[in-house]
């Protein structure tokens, strides 16, 4: 049964080749359809998502959260971006204007890049390249680019010094991302995101049942890459004064904010087709349509679970953000990717039942192997509370006997 | 001229421009920014020559991990007392001319291959340069000792790096 | 459609720009720039040959992958040096650094 979006192309395509136009450019035309179509809907689902993150928020934090402007709240996003529009839009003196323009362009432009390769339904993907993981890493990476001419364009030490620990961090947590998504992709024997997705095929088979400590890791490092709290040391109100983007008013703050929601539901997609099994949910092989509702229900689902990290756990300071990254993560990923490895080509030959077993109880001895080495390493650098302590007395400071060097 | 082709004027337009922008601005977070945008040209180059992983790992190293690394040493080593003057050399002439030079020679010689010419072979079915990339790298009769050799060269890239610039203590 | 002539042409003319950048400049920096433009059209005509002569075999793309690594780490150690250098001397234009010269 052909879903409906791949008969609306084709029947798209009928009508150009009707028009005698070449093949090359109905294919180009139609992929530009595409690329608008995607955009405009994942920038409407961007503003749903305002109005999903302060109701959530309040809810947490005891409150009702936004509910005169509309059915409960439901017109406050439009409220919000009206705000936004009509503010004075503000360039600081001596900035760079075209990289000051840029910056929020490029913000927002390596979120919506990510979209191109989520696949929505078992037919429907922007382009299946077969080297998606690694090109959701180097749009990642881009979008760290965007954050230092946002810090530099400013003018401003401050937002200089944001960007410098902002990107300091994306960099730092790309590390053990790109080792623990080579998970999945040893899994399936594919980097194709479509191949990942196929691949998790009976509802057990799901990979973060396969590798549930790769899914945390992806969890963490991805929330650290996006820059948002416990990880948003970068944009602290209270200490940095909002870091790289402070100079930022009006609309351009508007698609940082925007981005940073968008980017967040991005992470909730991915993590849903990487771990989650994407489209796949009940019926989906007879109406392949209902995929892209699966889709959205298990991203929205990651996302309240991001929100959830965000207003429960206070922020991390840089050096133990740093310390927890590079002492902490990376070699746990790669540990894991190790055991992993040896355990897929060992279990091979087994029943499944055996491999998936195997999986798993190998990520939960590694979980509790890690998580017992932290436990000791942090008993041993706390202090007890009744130990004697180091107290200034003159003996202590003018040593009197003459054996003591000096 | 097919959509290619046009398509790939605009791309090498762009990242000649590009890069000729970049040895010639006066400000270097400008040229580091330029660099990006020719870099970003030559990766999709190579998506037209069907190398979609060189494409994507260019991306990634270069436009995400170098040019990020340009742009801070760039930052940390400005001497903002002093006004960026001339950015070019006193012989700048000189170097010019042999640039030139160097492009016509290079021209010339190419004009004498005979099957310069020749449009690109159509790639089989089932073809997965990526696989054959990766078994390649791994194959004992492959090219397995250029890749270890590698990594350990970024080994001590690594750590002599992080001496060098260590600082003193 | 493409001849293989435009990809080499190309690849020639990145070149000379990364030379011209490399001789005439005056800052570190701007010289690693150019030794980057450098590199990345030899990876052109590397990829462009494997494309147009050799696509059964794979050594083109090996040998891209190799050239791209060497870059990188050749990248990392010169601007740790210039940082270095720029703790001593105040300074990263080419012409200023001349402890060394007679």
């Amino acid at each position: 049964m052909v879903d409906p979006i791949n008969f609306i192309a084709q029947w798209l395509r009928n009508l150009m080749a009707g028009w005698r136009l070449s093949a090359g450019l109905i294919t180009v035309i139609l992929d530009v359809i595409g690329v608008l179509v995607l955009s405009v809907f994942v920038l409407l689902v961007a503003i749903f998502l305002v109005w999903v993150e302060r109701k959530v928020v309040a809810r947490f934090q005891d409150r009702l959260g936004p509910n005169r402007v509309g059915p409960y709240g439901l017109i406050q996003p439009f409220a919000d971006i009206l705000k936004l529009l009509i503010k004075e839009d503000l360039t600081p003196k001596g900035a760079d204007r075209l990289v000051y323009n840029l910056a929020p362009i490029i913000a927002l432009a390596t979120v919506l890049l990510l979209w191109a390769v989520i696949p929505l339904s078992p037919y429907v993907v922007g382009s299946s390249i077969n080297v998606a993981v690694l090109y959701i890493v180097a749009i990642g990476s881009i979008s760290t680019l965007g954050i230092i001419m946002a810090g530099w364009a400013s003018n401003n030490k401050y937002a200089l010094l944001g960007a410098f620990r902002t990107v300091a961090q994306m960099v730092s947590y790309e590390v053990p991302m790109v080792i623990v998504l080579l998970i999945p992709v040893l899994l399936s024997r594919s980097m194709g995101i479509q191949d990942i997705a196929k691949a998790q095929t009976p509802f057990w088979n799901w990979y973060i049942f396969l590798a549930p400590v790769a899914a945390a890791i992806f969890l963490i490092t991805s929330i650290a890459e996006i820059g948002r709290a416990p990880f948003d040391l970068t944009e602290a109100e209270s200490e940095i004064v909002a870091g790289f983007h402070i100079e930022y008013s009006g609309m351009k703050f508007g698609m940082f904010y925007a981005g940073e929601l968008l980017h967040a539901l991005t992470i909730g997609a991915l993590f849903s087709t990487l771990f989650l099994g994407g489209w796949r949910g009940p019926f989906v092989d007879q109406v392949p349509f209902l995929g892209i509702f699966y889709l959205f229900i298990k991203s929205f689902l990651i996302y309240y679970v991001i929100m959830w990290i965000k207003y429960s756990v206070p922020r991390i300071r840089i050096d133990h953000m740093l310390n927890f990254n590079w002492k902490f993560l990376t070699p746990i990923s790669i540990a894991l990717l190790i055991v992993t490895a040896v355990l897929d080509k060992v279990l091979q030959t087994s029943p499944h039942w055996v491999y998936w077993l195997g999986m798993l109880m190998a990520n939960i001895f590694i979980a509790l192997v890690s998580l017992s080495l932290v436990r000791r390493y942090g008993q041993s650098k706390r202090i007890a509370v009744g130990s004697p302590r180091p107290v200034a007395r003159p003996e202590n400071i003018y040593p009197q006997n003459s054996t003591s060097g000096d | 001229m097919t959509v290619q082709q046009i398509l790939f004027l605009l791309v090498a337009a762009g990242t000649l421009g590009s890069a000729f922008m970049v040895v010639s601005v006066r400000n270097l977070v400008h040229a580091a920014l330029w660099l990006i945008a020719a870099l970003g040209g030559i990766a999709i180059l190579f998506v037209f020559l069907s190398a979609g992983f060189l494409a994507v790992a260019q991306v990634v190293i270069y436009i995400g991990a170098i040019s990020i690394l340009i742009i801070f040493t760039i930052m940390l080593t400005r001497n903002v007392a002093i006004d960026p003057g001339k950015q070019m050399n006193s012989s700048w002439v000189g170097a010019l001319i042999i640039a030139v030079a160097l492009f016509v020679l290079n021209v010339l010689i190419l004009s004498q291959w005979s099957e310069i010419n020749k449009t690109a072979p159509v790639l089989p079915a089932q073809y997965d340069a990526l696989r054959l990339l990766g078994l390649a790298l791994v194959n004992p009769n492959g090219y397995v000792l250029p890749f270890e050799l590698a990594s350990v060269l970024l080994l001590a890239a690594l750590i002599g790096a992080i001496l060098i610039a260590w600082g003193r203590r | 459609m493409v001849p293989l002539s435009w990809y080499m042409i190309f690849a020639a003319a990145l070149f000379s720009t990364g030379l011209f950048g490399v001789l005439a400049r005056k800052n570190a920096v701007a010289i690693l720039m150019g030794v980057e433009l450098m590199l990345n059209a030899v990876n052109i005509n590397l990829v462009a040959l494997w494309r147009y002569r050799t696509p059964e075999g794979i050594a083109g793309q090996v040998w891209a992958v190799i050239v791209i690594a060497v870059a990188a780490a050749e990248v990392a150690v010169g601007l740790a040096l210039f940082i270095s250098v720029y703790r001593r001397r105040k300074t990263v234009v080419a012409d200023e650094i001349d402890l060394m010269k007679w």
